[in-house]
């Protein structure tokens, strides 16, 4: 087991380079021109290129990968003398629009979204598979046709039209809860809780409806193999057959399911991050490609690919946890 | 003799979108305590879903079932859903034709052998392991105390029939239904498991009911064997007389179909023409009437018209053909 995941670690490291590397070439040739955007109001030709030479543009592509790699390592410095701006190890780049290293502003940003994705993934893999396993012990009567009706409407719904319709009946309409206004929990617990109810429950219905059918035709499979039955003849009780034999059997595809979302949630939950004016990562890279800026959107798409890169890492290890036939001999 | 075991009159159908199918109609057998009961018949005839009923395994929601299961005094349909499961895997137990398919996965042998002992019983967890490893030692496992840490994936299909047999007999239960215990082993390997079932008998004194469509399995192993045909019991008699007289022509056509080394091999084998009925659209009268060779033996088309019942034609010896009314069939 444990030399499965040094080597899977290992793949990983290879995955990464390899999507550093795509990801800077493909950004590398966009037609839009950095050294320009990054001038300002009065530009001359000659600052263009005095910003090419500071950004490192007039050097081959494969010079400013290896750049941009060392600069991960070793940080980098943007320019020479007075003017230079120092960009310390791990540097994932500058934002000549915020003025500050990308890390810095994706680490500033990170917080917001990981309690999004956390709150939202335990609502909806709690509420989706316990909904999911109700389902399928009820199968063909109203509770379940009820349950399947719901989680389809919740499936189709995009997040948007969800999101601006609980904030205008709840925030605006009732007032129930104070307008959005993200603030670390640490600073301020119940205003951090009011402003992520919402985006919590809106994320974990649009989720849970998808958990809760794949649970249910997951259980409506298991149910039906034969160790069920066998678990049957030994004469356990139906709630031991249920949660202990089939659930687990059919655990394997939601833990994949759960584990890339979660990763994707890490990403950024792009649209519900603006509506609820939520500083994360989904709402800074909407501001990166509106500004333009290029390494902002560098660092934020390597972000969001180490995540799922993590993701399925973890998701293959606990493959091999739950599911004994997978483990490497 | 008296019955340990006594299915009278089960009938058992499943409503379903096609129609009602009728699985199982009017059965009617018994065993006597220690004895070993072969119910024969080919896929579809109701021997499987009988043995289902006698466990409780039908979910009685989506199964009408009727008649009694009596069960050393008991009748099982009377009984609740509880009271019927604290008897499975303490009382009767039952193993199953697929070993691989049927043991979980993802758990260890000795955890699903554990968690069949503490089901039943007050023991901890070392308690039920231990006896785990004992009862994989009965079963002929070779080095138990390390096969317990096993999942069945690691072990051979016989060895996995071993651990069903040694879960289904852990807490020394006194009806054993086995389904089809050796369909889905090698050759080699199916002696050896009726060889062990046949000493486990001998040893505990289980009454066994085994459902088989091999019939060197039923003259091993069988005291009695009840014949299943379309749901019904055709013929129930002592396994000699299913041998050397049987009365109905499903179970001559049975016999005459397995291939025998000690005659002429220039012989062919005698299939039963046509299939096995629709159990949604029953033939009328005899349901063997579209196959039998005998119809025109029995005057006025009795045979399509009128079921025959189940009669005594010899001590313990019960056939269901109107043939047997009138002598027998040739």
């Amino acid at each position: 087991m444990g030399a499965y995941v040094v080597r899977r670690v290992l793949i990983m490291v290879l995955l990464l380079l390899l999507l550093t590397l795509t990801v800077f070439v493909l950004f590398s040739l966009l037609p839009a021109d950095v050294a320009r955007l990054t001038c300002g109001k009065v530009c001359t030709d000659q600052t263009i290129e005095l910003n090419r030479a500071r950004l490192g543009l007039d050097k081959s592509i494969w010079e400013q990968y290896w750049i941009f790699l060392t600069g991960l390592f070793i940080g980098r410095t943007y320019g020479v003398g007075e003017g230079a701006i120092v960009c310390e190890a791990p540097c994932l780049g500058f934002s000549f629009t915020k003025t500050e290293p990308v890390l810095q502003l994706i680490l500033d940003r990170l917080p917001a979204t990981i309690f999004l994705a956390l709150g939202a993934f335990v609502l909806f893999l709690i509420g989706g598979v316990a909904i999911g396993v109700y389902s399928a012990l009820r199968r063909g009567r109203w509770q379940d046709k009820t349950v399947m009706g719901i989680s389809l409407v919740g499936y189709s719904l995009p997040s948007f039209f969800i999101g601006l319709v609980v904030i205008y009946f709840v925030i605006i309409r009732w007032k129930v809860l104070p307008f959005p206004q993200y603030v670390q929990p640490w600073d301020d617990p119940v205003r951090f809780l009011q402003t992520m109810i919402l985006p919590w429950l809106v994320l974990a219905v649009l989720y849970a409806a998808f958990y809760t059918r794949l649970t249910r035709s997951q259980m409506l499979e298991t149910l039906n193999e034969d160790y069920i039955r066998t678990a049957r003849a030994k004469g356990l009780p139906e709630r031991v057959v249920v949660r202990k034999h089939a659930l687990r059997a059919g655990l394997t595809p939601i833990v994949t399911a759960a584990g890339l979302d979660f990763a994707g949630l890490l990403g950024g939950a792009i649209i519900l991050e603006t509506i609820f004016s939520l500083p994360g990562l989904g709402s800074l890279a909407v501001s990166a490609v509106l500004d333009p800026d290029l390494a902002i959107l560098v660092g934020v798409t390597l972000i969001t690919a180490v995540f799922i890169i993590v993701a399925n890492l973890v998701v293959d290890v606990l493959y091999a946890v739950i599911d004994p036939r997978v483990r490497p001999s | 003799m008296t019955a340990f075991l006594e299915v009278d009159d089960l009938s058992v159908s499943f409503p379903t979108e096609d129609g009602v199918v009728k699985a199982v109609s009017g059965s009617s057998f018994s065993v006597a305590q220690g004895r070993t009961l072969a119910v024969v018949g080919e896929s579809g005839s109701g021997k499987s879903v009988t043995a289902q009923a006698i466990m409780g395994l039908l979910n009685r929601s989506f199964a009408d079932i009727s008649g009694r299961i009596v069960l050393d005094g008991t009748d099982l349909l009377t009984l609740d859903d509880d009271e019927v499961r604290r008897m499975r895997g303490s009382t009767m137990a039952m193993i199953f034709q697929d070993p691989l398919s049927s043991l979980h996965p993802f758990y260890r042998i000795g955890d699903q052998l554990s968690e069949a002992v503490r089901v039943h019983n007050k023991v901890s967890k070392s308690e039920a392991r231990a006896r785990a490893i004992e009862a994989l030692e009965r079963v002929g496992i070779p080095s138990p105390d390390k096969r317990v840490d096993d999942y069945p994936h690691q072990l051979s299909g016989g060895m996995r029939q071993r651990v069903m047999i040694a879960m289904a007999l852990i807490n020394s239960p006194s009806l054993l239904i086995a389904d089809e215990p050796t369909t889905a082993l090698d050759v080699t390997v199916q002696a050896q498991i009726t060889e062990l079932m046949s000493e486990l008998q001998r040893a505990t004194g289980t009454t066994l009911v085994i459902i088989t469509h091999d019939l060197g399995v039923v003259a091993d192993m069988a005291d009695e064997v009840c014949v299943m045909y379309g749901g019904r019991v055709v013929e129930y008699a002592p396994v000699r007389d299913i041998y050397y007289a049987p009365q109905h022509p499903y179970t001559q056509g049975l016999l005459a179909s397995v291939p025998r080394l000690a005659t002429d091999r220039v012989d062919r084998l005698d299939p039963i023409p046509g299939n096995p009925p629709s159990l949604i659209n029953l033939p009328s009268g005899c349901v063997f009437h579209p196959r039998c060779g005998h119809r025109a033996e029995v005057p006025g088309d009795r045979c399509r018209l009128e079921e025959p019942r189940l009669m005594s034609v010899a001590t313990d010896h019960l056939v269901r053909c109107h043939l047997a009314e009138q002598g027998g069939a040739r």
